[in-house]
């Protein structure tokens, strides 16, 4: 998802506390920020928030690739209006993290060295218009499905960011399967443009969900402590059932042989993602990821002057202040 | 790196005349600079018609530890609720 592989981290704190802590979340409080929490859950919760933050600002970028290329201005001032939304998205976020005791800078500067990641969907490139269809139908619609049980997550700040989250996230999806319904009604050319767009993002999509339960060490902590709130298996099959028909309507080819609705379980069996894929794209070595953090690390550079202006002016108008009283 | 921009909690009044209502913070480096990025950031979709903002720093927080002592005394105050009053139907709305 915009978190994936998320290491749940070892906390070493007094069994008792551990116990009461572990009541609350189970009695369906929200822990705030300045409530007991044991290490293990603001380490883990900094690096899950902080990655989905990071998730939503480097999301900006695969779409900003289209905005001045959009096809009508109707078209161009929608997709702004959604990229905008990412960067409100990123912001929410940022600050549910920096409730946890880390600072903004510090996680920016953890995204640009490396120590925090960003989901592994932004390191693939944006060919075409239709594309913009495709991350809108397809990348959106797995982030809602992970996003709307998150809204009841056990951290107040994260919840509530959550909740802001999802009112706005279901028309990005919509945005992109209306761009989506636009070309499958086009001409030959177009048609082939949007299913060339599934083929290429429909596994990076079902990578997004992380990789099977049974493999991932670090869901049954995250769990327990309800910031993980669903198996990586279970809410792929999820889209996977709500993806296929709407793929049909389309008139679109699901790049899948083996694809196949399944009567027994009352869903479609289908074919994983190539897993090493994943893992290499992970770890830095995706088609885009040198030029996703060569724009973040250059806009970084470049807005410096700018903060430091602002500060700056800010002080200089307060002495000026104080000086007039 | 510590020298960023102060924390600033943003509270938004919507259109149907209810209070203003704390939706989240954000960062600026002055009062007008902290209301312009509390347009952008929390009334994209017309959510509020007045916004006010507080450096996170001024606000002073009950602590969780006072949840006993602070709350405790309302607890047997029941007869507060107007439900504690058994009113007979016959007497109508009240």
């Amino acid at each position: 998802m915009y978190a994936q592989m998320i290491k749940s981290e070892a906390t070493k704190d007094d069994p008792e506390q551990l116990a009461a802590f572990q009541a609350r979340i189970d009695a369906g409080d929200k822990i705030e920020p300045k409530d007991w929490m044991p290490e293990g859950y603001r380490k883990t919760l900094i690096r899950q928030i902080g990655q989905h933050a990071h998730s939503e600002i480097v999301g900006q970028l695969p779409e900003g690739n289209w905005i001045t290329r959009a096809p009508t201005l109707e078209r161009k001032a929608i997709l702004l209006a959604k990229v905008q939304d990412e960067a409100g998205h990123g912001l929410y976020l940022y600050c549910a993290a920096e409730t946890l005791g880390v600072s903004r800078d510090e996680l920016t500067e953890m995204l640009l060295d490396g120590r925090m990641k960003y989901s592994s969907i932004f390191a693939y490139p944006t060919l075409t218009w239709a594309d913009m269809g495709a991350v809108g139908w397809l990348v959106d619609g797995a982030a809602i499905m992970n996003q709307v049980p998150l809204q009841r997550t056990s951290f107040g700040p994260y919840a509530r960011a959550m909740v802001r989250i999802c009112k706005e996230e279901s028309f990005h999806q919509r945005q992109g399967f209306d761009i989506m319904m636009k070309m499958v009604n086009g001409t030959e050319a177009q048609k082939r443009m949007a299913q060339d767009a599934l083929n290429r993002f429909w596994y990076p999509a079902l990578m997004m969900f992380g990789p099977s339960d049974a493999e991932s060490v670090h869901s049954e902590q995250s769990m327990q402590w309800k910031i993980k709130m669903n198996g990586n298996d279970e809410l792929r099959q999820k889209f996977v059932d709500q993806t296929v028909p709407q793929a049909k309507y389309l008139g679109l080819t699901i790049p899948d042989e083996d694809l196949k609705w399944n009567e027994d379980k009352g869903a479609y069996d289908f074919t994983g993602p190539d897993w090493s894929e994943f893992f290499d794209v992970l770890k830095g070595n995706g088609p885009c990821s040198t030029e996703r953090i060569e724009a973040r690390q250059k806009a970084w550079d470049d807005g410096a002057w700018v903060r430091e202006a602002r500060l700056a002016h800010a002080a200089k108008k307060r002495a000026a202040q104080v000086a007039a009283e | 790196m510590s020298n960023g921009w102060p924390l600033w909690e943003v509270f938004i009044r919507g259109q149907h005349g209810l209070s203003h209502r704390h939706v989240g913070s954000l960062h600026a480096t002055d009062a007008a600079h902290a209301i312009q990025n509390a347009r952008d950031v929390y009334t994209r979709r017309k959510e509020g018609v007045s916004i006010w903002v507080v450096p996170a720093a001024e606000i002073t927080a009950s602590s969780p530890d006072d949840k006993g002592s602070l709350y405790d005394p309302a607890d047997d105050k029941i007869y507060r609720h107007p439900s504690f009053f058994d009113i007979p139907d016959d007497a109508g709305a009240m």
